[in-house]
């Protein structure tokens, strides 16, 4: 009962010793901030990486592809049917984009996918992603009235507006359409009184002649007619992003860029086609944003020659599948794996496929986990210091209470509670501060950014206008507990002073 | 802890828990008006002689550096039940380290010390605490309160040491009653929410002194305690030990070095060269 008392005595007149605690304190509120942000942001990787890639990914090792997609689908039904929930056939293939924007020629090495619009939604967030409302339902390769977002629909409330978006359309591509022909006639009428004299500084000739001579159609009005749509990766249409999180594009739904990729099959020659911006893909995986470049898979089959002419199938080389929630991707995988030929297909799982990115965030909170606890260490040897202060301070009442008949234990004790007493009161409060800090986060990096004139959370690095956070109970738990075990730990070497401290020793101590 | 280890020292106290500690000689014997509540104390013919401690050929020496200076060299003594013992000797002469040997706070290079026929030197310190706890009292010159708290709660320290932090919540009135009794006997009443260093000399001698008592100790063992204070106040301090050992026949060993103070003892010992000779 003396412990009690004389601890909670210690407690409340030795304030040194609280001193001692608040590196406890702020280790404990860094570490929850630290992981409340870093899960924060890894849940966000997740859920960005699993919007975009399905599941389960059965795809062919070679580009060409395999004929026959249902056919393996229904392969992978019986294997696997009970846990598979949607599957989709899709062709990705490397390809080149290039277009036209402020006087300029572009190109951009990205990764075309051909997509059954009506199923990708199935087995993956594709249609999350886009911009249009009514895409987002429904996905289409056909340019829209307008209606495109000027907001975006990921961000919340404070997003930056992107104003370009607003005429995005049909009527973005008259007036553009309007602007070339009047430029042409202009040309025309310049060229006229001018003859040109050699064609170096010439604008190259019209880059969609070869496309049109190819199509046996009348006439193309650009003001009125689109080619096959084309869903551009949000990183490909923003030229760039400026310091206020403002958007500038420099392709938006409505705009005509060329696609060119190699054929299947022997030697692989290279085709180009156009093809008009319908929509924008914004995952906030800037990985994917600036690489993935969506159109009907039909289209990429015929640019590539993979449609048998007898049967009108085509081939595809990847077959994604979405399971059933609950469904255990791993067992799946490997059900496939012993199905199809590891010498033609490769199987795997979403994770597979980002694992190094993943692993790399968690080695990288492991290792600022094991800093910060460092740090709640370091506080240990403070504690450790104070106390033994405390013990030399006290000897003399440690001899009293020896001489009363108080035990080793019970002098140990005093010491041991006192210990546990500062770690408690120690992680308390850096848990309250750090779950106060993980709450308000948004708030106070903008209250920095203002202070510092710098935005401490810069949209234009991240694609979050917000820092994401998430408070895993479980990790403030142990958190909280390695902190107050640190506490006892650096107790013990004190209160073992104390309670070996000979008794009459400790009362002649002057 | 060890709470059975000394049960045969302690079963010669009968039952030692703290609900008879005040049932016994208690707060009330040093009020003049009941007297005859007082049971009389219990005699063990084992010692019908009524020593309650003797020492045989206790040698004690500290080591100053590279010497052995000896300190006690063959002190045999006894103490009676009931009577007030003086230990007088010149300063450094030893009598705070015989009076630690008789208290178990430290022990001998060599002899015994028997307490009711027990030898008590050579036990374990478990054994030494529980001994001390329930069996001795002690007080010092410089009184030794524990600064963090008040009056009522050191007086209470002993019995928050004897009881587990359940009994003692259970027992919690019980024992502030007693302890609010003895501190009220020693005049102490006014002061029970004071910290020690807003007290006098007197005062916190006063509360050593309840503290020693709470347990209903067998003996008392007190080094200079009026060492520190002025002359009139340790007089009054000294009537206080009188009249416990006369009231209550509390055995009392009393280390001094004043001679005025000495006699008043009923039994007066002399520390010289280590050794004890009847004065
Ligand atoms: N722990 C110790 N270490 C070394 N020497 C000690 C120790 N305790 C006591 N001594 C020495 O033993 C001798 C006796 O000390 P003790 O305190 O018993 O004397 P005392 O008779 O009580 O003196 P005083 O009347 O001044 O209190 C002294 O010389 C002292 O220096
Ligand atoms: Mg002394």
């Amino acid at each position: 009962m003396y412990k009690f008392l004389i601890c909670w005595r210690y407690l409340r007149t030795r304030y040194i010793a609280l001193v001692s605690i608040v590196s406890v304190m702020l280790g404990v509120a860094t570490m929850i901030v630290v992981n409340s942000v870093m899960s924060g942001f890894v849940s966000e990787m997740h859920n960005r990486l699993h919007g975009i890639l399905s599941d389960v990914v059965l795809e062919s090792r070679n580009y060409n592809g395999f004929s026959d997609p249902q056919e393996k689908m229904d392969k992978i039904r019986e294997v696997a049917g009970d846990q598979v929930e949607a599957m989709t056939a899709t062709v990705v293939v490397p390809a080149l984009l290039t277009f036209r924007a402020g006087g300029e020629s572009h190109h951009r090495p990205i990764q075309l996918v051909g997509v059954d619009a009506a199923t990708q939604g199935e087995v993956s967030a594709f249609c999350k992603y886009l911009q249009h409302p009514e895409n987002r339902k429904h996905p289409s390769f056909e340019l829209r009235h307008g209606g495109y977002d000027t907001l975006d629909h990921q961000a919340g409330s404070d997003a930056k507006p992107r104003e370009q978006m607003a005429i995005a359309g049909w009527e973005y591509r008259r007036r553009w359409a309007d602007w070339a022909k009047a430029e042409t006639v202009r040309r025309d009428l310049e060229e006229q009184r001018q003859p040109r004299t050699g064609s170096a500084d010439n604008l190259p000739a019209d880059p969609f002649a070869a496309v049109r001579a190819e199509e046996p159609e009348v006439v193309f009005d650009p003001a009125k007619d689109q080619y096959d749509g084309v869903v551009l990766g949000m990183a490909l249409a923003v030229g760039y992003r400026d310091e206020q999180g403002l958007d500038h594009f420099m392709l938006m739904p409505g705009d005509d860029i060329r696609l060119t990729t190699a054929t299947a099959g022997e030697p692989p020659k290279f085709q180009t086609k156009t093809f008009t911006v319908v929509d924008l893909y914004e995952s906030k995986m800037s990985e994917y944003d600036s690489q993935l470049v969506f159109v009907p898979i039909d289209k990429l089959q015929q640019m590539r020659g993979m449609i048998d002419p007898t049967t009108g199938v085509g081939m595809v080389n990847q077959i994604q599948i979405k399971l059933k929630p609950g469904a255990d991707g791993v067992e799946v995988r490997n059900r496939l794996q012993k199905a199809f030929a590891s010498t033609h297909f490769i199987v795997s799982t979403w994770q597979d496929k980002q694992g190094p990115l993943l692993s790399a965030v968690y080695m990288e909170i492991a290792i600022l986990n094991i800093l910060l606890f460092f740090i709640i260490a370091v506080a240990g040897f403070g504690i450790l210091a104070i106390f033994l202060m405390i013990v030399v301070e006290k000897t003399r009442d440690i001899g009293i209470l020896k001489s009363l008949g108080a035990s080793r234990a019970g002098i140990m004790g005093i010491f041991l509670g006192y210990g546990l007493s500062l770690g408690i009161v120690g992680s308390g409060v850096g848990m309250v501060l750090g779950l106060a800090f993980v709450h308000n986060i948004n708030e106070i990096a903008d209250w920095l950014g203002e202070l510092t004139g710098k935005p401490l959370f810069d949209p234009s690095i991240y694609y979050f206008y917000k820092i994401p956070t998430i408070v895993n109970p479980w990790t403030i738990a142990w958190i909280v507990l390695g902190a107050l075990g640190i506490a006892v730990l650096s107790s013990i070497l004190p209160a073992l002073r104390a309670a070996l401290l000979h008794p009459v020793e400790a009362l002649r101590y002057e | 802890m060890n709470r059975h280890v000394s049960r045969e020292i302690l079963d010669d106290h009968g039952d030692c828990s703290t609900t008879q500690l005040a049932t016994t000689r208690g707060p009330v014997a040093l009020d003049a008006k009941s007297h005859a509540s007082v049971e009389p104390r219990r005699i063990d013919p084992a010692h019908a002689q009524g020593d309650v401690l003797r020492t045989t050929g206790l040698f004690k020496s500290f080591r100053k550096g590279p010497v052995e200076v000896p300190v006690l060299r063959g002190v045999d003594m006894s103490v009676r039940r009931g009577e007030l013992l003086a230990i007088i000797g010149q300063s450094g002469s030893g009598k705070s380290t015989l009076l630690h040997l008789l208290g178990t706070l430290d022990a001998p290079d060599e002899g015994e010390v028997h307490f009711e026929g027990r030898r008590i030197d050579n036990l374990s310190s478990a054994q030494r605490d529980l001994l001390r706890n329930r069996r001795f009292g002690m007080i010092f010159q410089f009184y030794h309160l524990l600064p963090e708290l008040n009056v009522l709660e050191n007086v209470l320290t002993p019995l928050m040491i004897t009881e587990s932090v359940l009994g003692y919540l259970l027992r919690r009135r019980h024992h502030r009653r007693r302890a609010t009794e003895l501190l009220e006997l020693l005049g102490l009443d006014h002061r029970l929410t004071h910290k020690p260093r807003e007290l006098s000399g007197g005062e916190m001698q006063r509360t050593a002194i309840a503290r020693a008592l709470v347990t209903n100790p067998d003996l008392l063992l007190a080094d200079e305690p009026t060492g520190n204070l002025d002359h009139e106040t340790g007089r009054e301090i000294l009537e206080v030990l009188r009249a416990l050992n006369r009231e209550q026949n509390l055995t009392i060993v009393m280390v001094t070095h004043d001679q005025s103070i000495a006699d008043q003892a009923d039994r007066v010992v002399r520390l010289v060269d280590g050794q004890v000779q009847n004065a």
